[in-house]
């Protein structure tokens, strides 16, 4: 079968810099994809494109063995991708209800149902663990952290098929960080494919399945979780040593 | 997380008084004002000029002022749509003296019916916003700049549009000049509105608390409710008798709180309001989520450019005439310093529109009180501009703090 989001020959460029360069990405149901790299490797570029926040130059999105158009963030919401932005992309001035409801408000005859979308917000963040001193409260006044939860809640409102996290742990507590973690688990439990961005090499080795390398805005090897080791990734990263590491790990995860 | 219906964080808790003034200090500190600046600033300025004129509180007084504070009242609450995108609409004056001329064009030198004369005069209200939206929105021209061409050009239409003569009179007993200077003289009128507005509160109230305890979210106590309530009530009832005590109640007012209290619902309890207020608090997180930003911007000019139109017609109704100082000199700056004292952010993403509401009580008291003492001009523009300063500085002193209560 088809994977669920398949890239070919991803090409873009802002200006003079040419952030994504015939980058290819494959995700499967219920398989849990890391996509590493350097600051400034592209991989915030990637994501956009996937989005549609930022649609590329050149190259296919294959949905499900289909070739998708994302021009929009509402194509991708529409095939079932959810994403939590690098820069989580929350108003300030609404409460958490409205971020975590924003673009998908539940109403009833055209009437904002504020007592509905207030009770799943309060159910969803319990069975996450979040905590949050009122969901009626301006996300302006809440930590980085909390932020960083409710972007991440925001994501699972609908029934993604894929989900982009995009360095969702960055700004979290140890204990928060396993629960993100345990939710991306959980996620590819029920199904869903996740696409996660970070650059905590202990935790994409903890709970990806394969680990995508971007250096530069190219592809640098796609490794197996299980078999490869940290040195050899960051090695990709880095591009410090010679690549035959690389292609040895790609060989024996194929 | 307590299990307590009452989140002590949320919403008033049982504890009376303390409760309230705990709940208040909160607030002020993270920069919630709301209306209380400039419901304490009204009250000083009533105070302030009832003890300098015994006139000023007089019934006579009181119920000009309600009608005074319409035309332009209307305009602002145009503005407030606008200002809650974080954008400026410097037009809204010239679209207002535009479309007045036009109505009175239609009106009364081409003799067409009132009724369809105004709905022209909006439309083109309308359509006047919408080429301000459409160079914004599309074409990415800053709302300022768009809107001042739109100032000068609009300015320039209103005075082709009246023509040599520069004034066009209205019927003084005609179906526009009855829309400022009609009064339902009946006690009935002013205290029925009043009796259904407090009760609508009431019922609101409370078939949503019943609903939120239902679904075992933090509700409002009661007591709290009740609170409200008799306050609504007092203010309303209060409103009602002194309106009674002249000629009743003025349709122009009516008009004006339905207005507002409809604008109010479409920004607080529809997508559609949602929409603006995201736009205005981080337009990149609401085009990634999926909000057409573009539609939001042109819309919310449109809605400018309308309200301009509506309260244009006001104000030619209340002078029975258009003329070329329609909607010209400081009626724009009005309806903005209106929104903002009312307590509606420059800044985008916070406001409502009772704020063109209590702002233009306070301007029109000012304006009031100024010419009961005989006082010049000069004197009344110094001090209403102190009092917009005043009230720009409280939002930006409440937006730091909201700031610095904000990001860890
Ligand atoms: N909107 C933009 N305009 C111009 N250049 C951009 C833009 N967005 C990204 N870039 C450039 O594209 C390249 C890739 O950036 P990107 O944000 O994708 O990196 P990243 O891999 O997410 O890095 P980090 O780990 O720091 O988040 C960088 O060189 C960046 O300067
Ligand atoms: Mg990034």
């Amino acid at each position: 079968m088809a994977p669920v989001l398949a890239l070919e020959r991803i090409s873009k460029r802002f200006g003079a810099v040419q952030a994504l360069t015939d980058v290819e990405l494959e995700v499967d149901a219920g398989e849990v994809v890391a996509l590493v790299g350097d600051n400034g490797a592209g991989k915030s570029t990637l994501i956009k494109v996937i989005a549609g926040v930022g649609p590329p130059d050149e190259g296919r999105i294959m949905w499900e063995g289909r070739q998708a158009t994302i021009a929009t963030p509402s194509d991708a919401q529409a095939l079932g991708i959810a994403t939590v932005y690098q820069d989580l992309a929350l108003c300030d001035n609404l409460d958490v209800v409205g971020n975590l409801y924003l673009g998908n408000e539940m109403t009833t005859m055209g009437v904002l149902d504020e007592v509905a979308m207030e009770k799943r917000s309060r159910d969803l963040l319990e069975t996450l663990s979040i905590k949050i001193p009122s969901v009626r409260i301006p996300v302006a006044s809440l930590s980085g952290g909390q932020r960083q939860t409710v972007a991440i809640s925001r994501s699972l409102l609908g029934d993604p098929k894929i989900v982009l996290l995009d360095e969702p742990t960055a700004a979290l507590g140890v204990e928060q960080t396993a629960q993100v973690l345990d939710l991306v688990e959980r996620l590819r439990g029920q199904g869903h494919g996740v696409i996660l961005i970070s650059h905590n090499m202990v935790d994409v080795k903890a709970v990806a399945d394969r680990i995508a390398v971007l250096r530069l805005g190219r592809n640098n090897g796609v490794f197996d979780a299980k078999t490869t080791t940290q040195e050899e990734i960051i090695s990709a990263i880095t591009g410090a040593t010679d690549n035959a590491a690389s292609r040895r790990s790609r060989r024996l995860s194929e | 997380m307590s299990e307590s219906p009452v989140d002590p964080r949320l919403v008033v808790s049982e504890q009376g008084l303390t409760g309230y003034l705990g709940e208040f200090r909160r607030k002020v500190k993270g920069g919630e004002l709301g209306p209380l600046p400039v419901v304490i600033g009204l009250i000083v300025i009533w105070l302030v000029f009832q003890s300098l004129n015994s006139q000023f509180l007089s019934a006579q007084n009181l119920s000009n002022l309600s009608v005074d504070i319409v035309p332009t009242g209307l305009i602002s609450v145009g503005i407030v749509f606008v200002l809650l995108l974080g954008e400026i609409d410097l037009a809204a004056g010239a679209v207002s003296g535009a479309c007045a001329a036009v109505l009175a064009v239609l009106n009364v030198n081409m003799g067409m019916s009132p009724g369809l004369a105004i709905l022209l005069a909006v439309a083109v209200g309308a359509v006047l916003g919408l080429i301000h939206g459409f160079f914004f929105a599309k074409i990415g021209v800053p709302s300022f700049v768009v809107t001042l061409a739109g100032f000068l050009a609009w300015t320039g239409f209103q005075l082709w549009v009246l023509g040599p003569n520069g004034t066009i009179n209205l019927p003084s007993d005609g179906f526009v000049a009855g829309l400022t200077s009609t009064y339902f003289i009946y006690v009935i009128a002013a205290y029925g509105l009043a009796a259904l507005g407090v009760a609508g509160f009431l019922a609101v109230s409370l078939i949503g608390n019943n609903r939120r305890r239902a679904a075992g979210i933090p509700y409002r106590t009661t007591g709290d409710i009740v609170f409200r309530t008799v306050v609504l009530a007092v203010v309303a009832f209060g409103a009602a008798y002194i309106l009674n005590l002249y000629q009743g109640l003025p349709l122009a007012l009516l008009i004006f709180l339905v207005v507002v209290v409809g604008t109010d619902f479409v920004l607080r309890r529809t997508r559609y309001g949602r929409s603006i207020f995201a736009v205005g608090g981080n337009i990149e997180a609401a085009r990634r989520a999926g909000i057409n930003v573009p539609f939001i911007r042109i819309s919310v000019f449109v809605i400018s450019g309308s309200f301009a139109a509506v309260g244009g017609i006001f104000a030619a109704s209340r002078i029975s005439s258009a003329s070329q100082a329609t909607g010209q000199s400081n009626v724009l700056l009005m309806a903005i310093a209106a929104a903002v004292i009312g307590g509606t952010s420059l800044f985008g993403g916070r406001g409502t529109t009772y704020s063109a509401l209590l702002g233009m009580l306070v301007i029109q008291s000012i304006a009031s009180g100024m010419a009961l003492q005989g006082v010049s001009n000069s004197i009344q523009f110094m001090v209403t501009g102190a009092v917009l300063l005043a009230a720009v500085v409280i939002d930006s002193i409440s937006r730091r703090s909201q700031k610095a209560a904000g990001r860890a």
